[in-house]
């Protein structure tokens, strides 16, 4: 034991507060998980954040107390009741989002302690994973890391209670820290067993933002989808994509018209589906679908070939468990070739022919001379789509209003429409004629991304088109809209309208550098898609199933969880428990080289022997070299202990070194 | 196996800590590696873990891809920060230097030296002793850091400090690495000086105590003594110290004439440790004036000096006094 005391560098260093460099980082890195959310808080919201924070900043600089309680109660009532007011609730998703930033920053206000700021970063933390509920998008995950790294650095200089840490120091240790985690986070994401969600409701609010086709067609409802470029789904095919007017994906299909709109039949699943033929080959295809917060999947007509758990209504619309309220992916096969629906039961045909008994009495004398005159539906479903043809019908997406004799108005006066009023009025004369016929919605066509060679069908692809019930045909698709602008369905609908203006940036023509860039870049977001954010249970066995080449089940997932983890944790430990490289003078580095080389000869120089005893060992076993010995003895000597040794001296011990041959 | 530790510390084994072998110390001097290390959760980590149980619960939720990107990441973090944290205080050396002797009503001092072995800093390295307050330090690659662990001492004799906790949180304060520590060191307590202004008692009592040298051989040389700073320069022996084995200072019998003998029996007071108190304080102040004194205690003679070491086994003598 050491004895007398030798307190000159005895330390004394309490804890302290956490200091100006430690509210900055703090300050910061709130501010940057905020940002995420800014774009859907109310400005009065974004700006209140702001002002707390600036305020605390100042309180900090100019050394003032933290504001009382008396002042800081009213104000987090007042926010509390401005969530109330914008919102009309707390506990929406949107409400109680705000309500936890706004909660923090008034936190802020109360924070001088090492927990408070702990306190804070956590909440930092999990401010930042609600930013996922908005947007989750490449660059969002991107942007993710910056508010993270700025708390965990925060929380570095936090766990230093003595003083300020160097701003160095602490980016270098947070770095390293999530650098170090990013290899588990992997192995987690990538085997980590996942539950599909949810596991509890989730507020009403949740799914306000997924767009896609509704169960009914109410005028409006299609020409609004199309103002959009949001996507509803992407392709993947097998083989060759198939001729665009071939791509017709099935939705939601509609028998009830109430004089105007269209809706479902609400028995649609209780009856066998209809009897499907199909002749030819099939396509098979994968569609990653957008969340819709519908049981609809959308499928190439005529779908023969189920995606595992969804089944068909009776007039084969294809229907999953549960509302797609995540990204989804499924494959499916079709065949263009198809015989649907043989024989029409009396309820159908009830159903398909049902009209309200009043109303657009020209469309119904219209209708009734066609029945009286031609003796076939065939040669009907001809006069409509001649009709159709041949006078000054208009394809646009803005149509004037229609009257209360909408399908009257529509064909007799108005004459502009979009294809939602081309099939509602083809249906309509159908039935009036005599004919069955239902109304048939979902997406036509798509844009083929080279980049990558899939297929983007996009919500301003939405269409609408009827099926007519023919004695040995079955349901024959006729597409009413086809025959007013045949380009709408050979060419999309930005070549189908003379003024693409209203259309969205990426469904028009122009710009075609802007759309090449588009393209790429969505050919990265739908790799995304597929494999970072569609990553679910399916995918996550289907893909381990394929690297192991066996079938993967839960608890060989757990398995290699732990065996991965547990292999990857010693390998840190290795890197990490291992010691610390030894920082050696040059002087020692030249000295090292001396003693290599007197090893190499059978004098190994023990640690506790000096330079003096290491050249008598030498110099008796070789004495020819005494006198070199000797010299790097002393010059080594002088170099460590010496005052005037200087870089000739240095030289002349790395030469004497360099020269010695034993 | 018979506990080479003061009671003090063997009380603290009771309990869980006890049964879990988590409160057991290690004898310093020692190296700190895997065995001599615990780790647990801190407060905080166990708040992280429920923040991230939360997040990984809303991402299962509303199946958030990027929430698991997030969740996972964090947990990950957190497992480095636990290997970051055992790092920090792993392959210290660990010694403690005897403390410096104290008086009563002071601070003892024991220095607590952490030494590094792996060619790594460290970081927020936080000792305790007992229950006094915490002391952080760095240590560079290499390098030893050293606290200045302050116990006070209340009573004179020996104190023996109860257990040392070292401990860091450091990087993330996620968890809390630590290791109890015991040392055999003691530091010595003087008793505590009174603060009544009695006179030395030149001439007091002729009869055993406080008498003084009868040879009155005025300014006749007595000897050499080595030099202490207060000394009148003409009496330096600049003859002897040009020999270059230091400054000695000539000492004459008239000097001798002061010397001053204390006694406890004669020393007034109301119970043993006033007296001791007195003693104390006429110690300090003859010391401070370079008198020669004596001490008489009973079954202890300390003849009459001025030296440093005389002062202190005086002292000692009067600590480690045994009450009747």
């Amino acid at each position: 034991m050491p004895t007398g005391a030798c307190l000159d560098g005895a330390k004394l260093s309490l804890a302290i507060k956490p200091g100006m460099t430690d509210l900055h980082w703090l300050l910061i890195s709130m501010g940057l998980a905020m940002a995420l959310h800014i774009s859907h808080f109310p400005a009065w919201v974004s700006a209140l954040i702001f002002l707390f924070m600036g305020w605390r900043y100042l309180l900090e600089k100019n050394s003032r107390a933290m504001p009382r309680l008396w002042i800081l109660v009213p104000i987090t009532l007042f926010g509390i009741m401005g969530i109330l007011i914008t919102y009309r609730s707390l506990f929406g998703r949107d409400a109680s989002v705000a309500l936890l930033a706004l909660m923090l920053a008034l936190k802020l206000m109360e924070s001088t302690t090492r927990r408070d700021y702990v306190i804070l970063g956590f909440a930092g933390y999990f401010l930042t994973i609600t930013a996922f509920l908005f947007n989750q998008s490449l660059l969002a995950g991107a942007f993710l890391l910056l508010p993270v790294a700025g708390i965990t650095a925060t929380l570095v200089g936090i766990s230093y209670p003595h003083g300020s840490m160097s701003q160095r120091l602490r980016s270098r240790i947070a770095g390293n820290l999530l650098l170090q985690g990013i290899p588990i986070m992997l192995i987690l994401f990538i085997l980590f067993p996942r539950i599909p969600g949810p596991l509890w409701g989730v507020p009403q609010d949740a799914y306000s933002s997924m767009s896609g086709l509704s169960d009914n067609m109410e005028p409006g409802n299609i020409s609004d989808l199309s103002l959009s470029a949001a996507i509803a789904f992407r392709v993947q095919f097998k083989g060759d994509i198939p001729a665009t007017q071939q791509l017709y994906w099935r939705g939601p299909v509609l028998w009830h018209f109430d004089g105007r709109g269209w809706h479902m039949d609400n028995n649609r699943t209780r009856f066998a589906p209809e009897n499907l033929l199909v002749t030819g080959n099939a396509v098979d295809y994968t569609v990653t679908l957008e969340p819709h917060n519908r049981q609809w999947l959308l499928m190439l007509d005529i779908p023969q070939a189920l995606p595992a758990g969804a089944y068909p209504s009776r007039e084969w619309q294809i229907l999953a468990r549960n509302p797609v309220r995540t990204r989804m992916r499924y494959a499916g096969s079709s065949h263009p070739n198809y015989t649907l629906g043989l024989d029409l039961d009396d309820r159908a045909r009830q159903l398909a022919l049902s009209i309200p008994s009043t109303g657009n009495p020209r469309s119904r004398e219209l209708a009734r001379q066609w029945q009286d005159q031609l003796k076939d539906p065939e040669q009907i479903v001809n006069a409509a789509l001649q009709l159709f043809r041949q006078q000054a019908f208009i394809y646009t997406l803005a149509p004037p209003r229609l009257g209360n004799d909408s399908i009257d108005d529509f064909i007799f006066n108005t004459k502009r429409g979009f294809c939602e009023h081309y099939a509602s009025s083809f249906a309509y004369l159908m039935r009036a004629a005599g004919v069955p016929a239902r109304i048939v919605t979902g997406y036509q066509g798509g844009e083929v991304n080279p980049v990558g060679q899939y297929l983007i069908v996009r919500q301003s692809d939405a269409h609408a088109w009827a099926e007519v019930w023919l004695p040995e045909r079955g349901w024959v698709r006729v597409d009413p809209t086809a025959a007013v602008s045949p380009s709408r369905v050979e060419s999309g609908i930005s070549s189908a309208l003379p003024d693409s203006t209203l259309l969205p940036i990426m469904a028009r023509p122009d710009y075609p550098w802007l759309r090449k860039l588009y393209l790429n870049w969505d050919a990265v977001n739908n790799g995304w898609n597929q494999w970072v954010l569609g990553y679910n249970q399916q995918r996550q066995l289907e893909l381990l199933s394929r690297l192991s080449g066996t079938r993967v089940n839960w608890q060989d997932l757990v398995l290699w969880l732990m065996g991965s983890l547990a292999a990857f944790i010693l390998l840190l430990c290795l890197f990490l428990f291992r010691r610390g490289k030894q920082t050696l003078d040059p002087i020692q580095t030249i000295y090292r080289r001396y003693l290599r080389k007197l090893a190499r000869h059978g004098i190994k120089a023990m640690p506790h022997e000096g330079a003096q005893d290491v050249q008598r060992r030498a110099s008796q076993q070789f004495p020819q070299h005494a006198a070199a010995f000797a010299r790097i003895a002393y010059l080594y000597q002088s170099l460590r202990y010496g005052a005037d040794a200087d870089g000739k001296t240095m030289a002349e011990l790395r030469i004497s070194i360099q020269k010695l041959k034993l | 196996m018979q506990s080479p530790f003061p009671d003090s510390i063997a009380a603290n084994q009771a309990g869980w800590k006890g049964k879990l072998r988590l409160g057991r110390p290690f004898h310093i001097p020692l190296l700190l590696t895997r065995r001599q290390l615990y780790i647990l959760p801190s407060r905080a980590g166990w708040g992280f873990a429920i923040v991230l149980l939360a997040m990984l619960t809303g991402s299962i939720n509303y199946t958030l891809s990027l929430g698991f990107v997030l969740t996972f990441l964090l947990a990950g973090m957190g497992l480095v920060a636990m290997l970051h944290t055992w790092r920090n205080l792993a392959w210290l050396q660990i010694e403690i230097y005897n403390p410096p002797a104290t008086f009563a009503g002071h601070d003892a001092i024991f220095p607590l030296s952490i030494t590094d072995t792996h060619q790594r800093e460290r970081h927020a390295i936080a000792a305790r002793l007992q229950d006094s307050e915490t002391l952080y330090g760095d240590i560079p690659a290499n390098g030893t850091l050293t606290l200045a662990l302050k116990l006070p001492a209340k009573k004179r004799g020996w104190l023996v400090p109860g257990a040392i906790k070292l401990h860091t949180g450091f990087p993330l304060g996620l968890f809390q690495v630590w290791s109890p520590l015991a040392t055999s060191s003691r530091c010595l307590v003087y008793p505590k000086p009174t603060d009544t202004d009695l006179p030395i008692p030149l001439d007091s009592n002729p009869g055993n105590g406080g008498k003084t040298d009868q040879r009155s051989g005025d300014e006749d040389f007595a000897g050499l003594r080595i030099y202490q700073q207060g000394d009148s320069p003409r009496r330096i022996d600049w003859k002897a110290s040009s020999r270059e084995q230091g400054m000695f200072t000539k000492q004459f019998q008239a000097e001798s004439q002061q010397l001053l003998w204390l006694d406890l029996r004669t020393t007034p007071g109301t119970d043993l440790e006033h007296r001791l108190s007195q003693l104390t304080r006429w110690i300090m102040t003859a010391h401070a004036q370079h008198q020669r004194y004596g001490l008489r205690l009973p079954g202890q003679v300390f003849p009459p000096d001025n030296s440093e070491a005389h002062y202190h086994q005086c002292l000692q003598a009067l600590a480690l006094m045994e009450p009747n």
